[in-house]
């Protein structure tokens, strides 16, 4: 075993400042072990020490808040004395160096996230971001991270209802998988990580401890450079038939009295969750290693403290009933091991044959961690973008966007999820804007939903915050739910970097901004830094998950228009084409500013079409994002099988700008009778107009040749069945 | 009103799905049956639900078929008791030699989530007699190993003695033999399946498609 010094620290991501610092917490050297505990705890994904000072400015309070941020995942109140729980979880890093186990592990630990409280998994989603689609690399990465999602989802039999793709050349050597789980429990009976009861047991349970994903928190918390693929073995192997177990385990040991605390070994494995539990308990813990179950033979303190195997949980539990635990736990053919005690001491204490492997005071290992107030510096704001001429004209326009990666059908992938399993999936994906799941017994059902508009945070992060929070909540509030909360996966480069802590900064104060003005408070999140390869960094991406609730899941309204009803366009368009698609895909250009993100008109907007969707009076509603007006239009077209017949453009607005352009708080809605809406809308002074009419095969617009469904469909699905043929 | 029994393995994930359909059409909820039980009787279905029993880590549904509780399956099979399985359940039914030819690897070798279309072959048997001779409905599927074979032979017997339950009639997606979906045992007490009419059993999740194979059931 090499030398403990402060060159080995460095090897495990600790600068000579840090090591000093666990020098003086220590008063002597560490062990091996003891140093790679510091290193794991103390590394950027496990304690946010670049990101603290600014995750604290979002707003994380409202009424129907249960517990926030701190926790395993966010708790709400969503009525009838149930609570959803949920979380959004990245798994970066891993899923570049291994598609497939990458992805598929980054599942199984969100999910673990969310049941260790207590809740039944109901639905998945996942945020993707790849690289350019022209690299064989990203086809690769493609592949393996849909299959891998699947893999694991399918198995463990979440469905998996929603999410979002995007492809950009800056994810080319990063690409990004967000997973995020969404489950439901009774709001007593919540479980909490905090350790308590000198002397309980601290009890093992799940797969046995193999040498995978050592140090994988801290792979997580550095570049990649041209070696990255030597990090693989750093990477987990995921087994979704034991989570499976796994959780109806431990959702039938939660209705006992059992348990005093649980937590999932997720980064940094059995150091984390036991420096947690105790840390959040103030108390100390003992474990003996050679109680482990094991997977190999020859491991030592330091691998079985580190490693990341899956689907393993430390619990800690009443005494008297551990052997009634222990049943529960045998019968789904589980390990179950008590592996150490919760003590007085404010130590851990780790022993491996017979030799104290670790002695470490957990007030300082957690309390003195570092913090770093990094310098930043914001981008000037991009120059707002000049005219633009069309040199090509509508149908060539619409029918390239619809076919273009980040417009296409994503129809190829959400085909290998299953999305119906649990008999509860009132809207699949692409049926509405949001996913739409009912909960077993009641009227109920959650809207769910991913977003984020990458492109328009690298050119003005604030405003590019600000509009990932309100695209989640206007794609919930046009399925007729109230958003309610939100959930971040913060997704950055190097904060070592001023432009890029700047940008995580200026995301930040959009975000805050936006669920302040939305009553969307923060309960849960994740921040991934280091996205970057050989010095070039991701786009800003910080990715919002929302869940959302509707009372009267009958009510929840979907994408699809159906024959002779009217279409009405609600919110304000003055022709945003800075930083669009259509500036992207048709003029080769991604500049100008992005949309301006006005959060009164986003509030009243959408508070508008809510309750007109809750009133019966609204049979589609699709919101308005890329691609704008006519992109939203033939989606709505498209999901009901049923033309259109659309009203010139205004006057005012060149042609283009109008149909493509990407002004924020926009809905479409179809309605059987215009009047009463348009009315309502001018009175409580919402931009309302009467833009067309449903029915017919085919798209049709004065000036322009009728486009067929069938040619408008051919585009639109081709792109990801062409690109696997 | 049949004694209707649910048998769960480890990995299984659709029983949950499968008594909501059951309880909706019977008006009475069924067993849940854990697979170390042995003794079924007292019992007039048992349900395969779908799922990854084992996690499908050997050959799907191959150690799920040499289960205690498959014992019991087959005992009352023998004695002439209805049996349903659906996805998993159905190659569990192969594997444990209730039912002819095996569900191998899906044609285009991934997952399949989707709705498919149904045509009834038969309505005189216990499980269809609310469907008509013929009617095409919609299932949804997911699998990915759903790929029905057998030989040529079996293949012609079960036509030929009209043992064929269900056929894709859209699209045969995972590359069915003959476009076979599900097929009975010889006394039509069993049907194996690969789509999941459970999943359709409520106009609120897209349709009632399937709800007709559980009102057959329920008025049995």
């Amino acid at each position: 075993m090499k030398p403990v010094n402060e060159a080995l620290a460095k090897s495990f991501g600790l600068n000579a400042e840090e090591y000093a610092k666990v020098l003086t917490i220590m008063g002597r050297t560490p062990s091996f072990t003891e140093l790679g505990i510091f290193s794991v705890m103390w590394s950027e994904h496990c304690s946010y020490k670049s990101s603290r000072v600014w995750l604290k400015t979002l707003p994380t309070k409202a009424p129907w808040v249960i517990h926030g941020p701190g926790e395993n995942a966010g708790v709400i109140d969503i009525g009838e004395g149930l609570a959803a729980i949920f979380k959004m979880e990245s798994h970066n890093h891993p899923s570049f160096i291994e598609p497939y186990q990458g992805a598929a592990t980054g599942v199984g630990g969100i999910l673990r996230d969310v049941f260790t409280m207590g809740a039944r998994p109901i639905a998945n989603l996942n945020a993707l971001r790849f690289g350019d689609p022209k690299l064989p690399v990203t086809k690769r990465v493609v592949d393996g991270v849909v299959r891998g999602i699947g893999g694991y989802g399918n198995c463990v039999g979440v469905p998996t209802v929603g999410g979002e793709v995007n492809f950009h050349p800056a994810y080319n050597g990063n690409p990004l998988v967000n997973a995020m789980t969404v489950g439901i429990a009774a709001q007593d009976k919540i479980f909490l990580s905090a350790a308590a009861g000198i002397g309980n047991p601290v009890v093992y349970v799940g797969s046995k401890t193999g040498r995978d994903g050592i140090h994988g928190a801290t792979m997580a918390s550095t570049e990649f450079d041209a070696n990255s693929a030597e990090k693989r073995p750093t990477v987990q192997v995921g087994d979704p038939f034991t989570e499976k177990l796994l959780i109806e385990a431990c959702l039938e040991l939660m209705q006992t009295d059992a348990i005093v605390a649980i937590q999932d070994m997720g980064a940094a494995g059995l150091t984390s969750s036991s420096v947690e539990m105790a840390g959040k308990g103030g108390v100390g813990i003992e474990l003996n290693l050679d109680t482990v179950p094991q997977r190999e033979t020859g491991m030592s303190a330091y691998e079985m403290m580190l490693s990341e195997s899956q689907e393993r949980m430390l619990l800690v539990l009443k005494p008297e009933r551990s052997e009634m635990a222990r049943a529960i736990i045998e019968k789904w053919d589980l390990d179950y091991a008590i592996i150490g005690k919760i003590t007085d001491t404010g130590r851990i204490v780790i022993t491996h044959k017979g030799v104290v492997e670790a002695d470490i005071e957990l007030a300082p290992l957690s309390d003195e961690a570092p913090l770093y107030h990094r310098p930043y510096a914001s981008a000037a704001k991009p120059a707002p973008l000049g005219e633009t001429h069309d040199p090509v004209g509508f149908e060539a326009a619409l029918l390239k966007l619809m076919a273009c990666p980040d417009i296409a059908s994503r129809r190829w992938i959400f085909d290998q999820y299953d999305s119906t399993v649990g008999g509860q999936t009132v809207k699949r994906p692409a049926q509405a804007d949001a996913a739409i799941v009912r909960l077993d017994g009641t009227n109920r059902a959650l809207a769910i939903t991913t977003d984020c508009t990458p492109r328009y945070c690298a050119a003005d992060a604030q405003a590019g915050g600000a509009q990932a929070v309100a695209e989640a909540w206007r794609n919930i509030t046009a399925t007729g739910a109230l958003p309610l909360a939100v959930t971040d996966n913060m997704n950055f480069g190097n904060p070592e970097k001023p432009e890029i802590m700047g940008q995580f900064v200026d995301a930040i104060k959009g975000m805050a901004a936006a669920c302040t003005a939305l009553d969307f408070p923060v309960v849960s999140g994740n921040v991934s830094l280091y996205n970057e390869t050989e010095g070039k960094g991701i786009l800003p991406t910080p990715a919002i998950g929302a869940v959302g609730v509707i009372e009267d899941a009958s009510l929840a309204t979907g994408l699809a228009i159906a024959p002779g009803q009217q279409l009405i366009l609600i919110g304000d368009t003055k022709g945003a084409l800075g930083q669009s698609l259509w500036l992207r895909e048709i003029l080769g250009r991604e500049d100008g500013a992005p949309p301006e993100v006005n959060l009164l008109n986003e509030r009243e907007n959408g508070d508008f079409v809510r309750e007109h969707i809750l009133s019966g009076a609204v049979q589609a509603c699709h919101d308005l994002s890329d691609g704008g007006l006519a992109i939203a239009l033939v989606e709505m077209a498209l999901a009901g099988a049923t033309g259109l017949t659309l009203h010139p453009s205004p006057e005012h607005i060149p042609a283009h700008a109008y149909w493509f352009g990407e002004d924020q708080a926009r809905y479409i809605l179809a309605v059987a009778n215009p009047t009463p809406i348009l009315t309502a809308a001018h009175a409580a002074g919402i931009p309302a107009r009467h833009i067309g009419h449903t029915g017919g095969n085919s798209l049709t617009l004065t000036g322009v040749n009728p486009i067929s469904l069938a040619t408008l469909r051919d585009a639109h699905e081709g792109f990801f069945p062409n690109w696997f043929a | 009103m049949l004694a209707t029994g649910i048998l769960i393995f480890p990995g299984i994930n659709r029983e949950r799905d499968m008594a909501m359909a059951v309880e909706q059409s019977f008006g009475k909820a069924p067993r849940m049956i854990w697979h170390k039980e042995t003794d079924l009787t007292g019992l007039d279905l048992i349900i395969i639900p779908g799922g990854f029993s084992f996690g499908d880590y050997l050959r799907c549904g191959a150690m799920a078929a040499h289960s205690p509780v498959m014992q019991g399956v087959k005992a009352h099979a023998a004695r002439g008791g209805y049996v349903l399985g659906v996805c998993n359940g159905f190659q569990i039914l192969t594997e444990a030699g209730l039912l002819p030819g095996a569900l191998l690897r899906n044609a285009g070798l991934r997952f399949l989530s989707m709705d498919t279309m149904l045509r009834v072959e038969r309505n005189d048997t216990i499980f269809t007699a609310h469907y008509q001779k013929g009617q095409v409905f919609r299932a949804p599927l997911a699998h990915g190993d759903g790929n029905y074979t057998a030989d040529p032979a079996t293949l012609d017997r079960l036509e030929g003695e009209g043992l064929v339950a269900f056929r894709y009639a859209d699209e045969n997606r995972n590359g069915s033999a003959r476009a076979i979906a599900g097929i009975y045992s010889p006394n039509h007490r069993i049907l194996g399946l690969m789509p999941h009419p459970e999943d359709l059993v409520d106009p609120l999740m897209g349709g009632s498609d399937g709800k007709p194979l559980f009102d057959s059931l329920a008025a049995a």
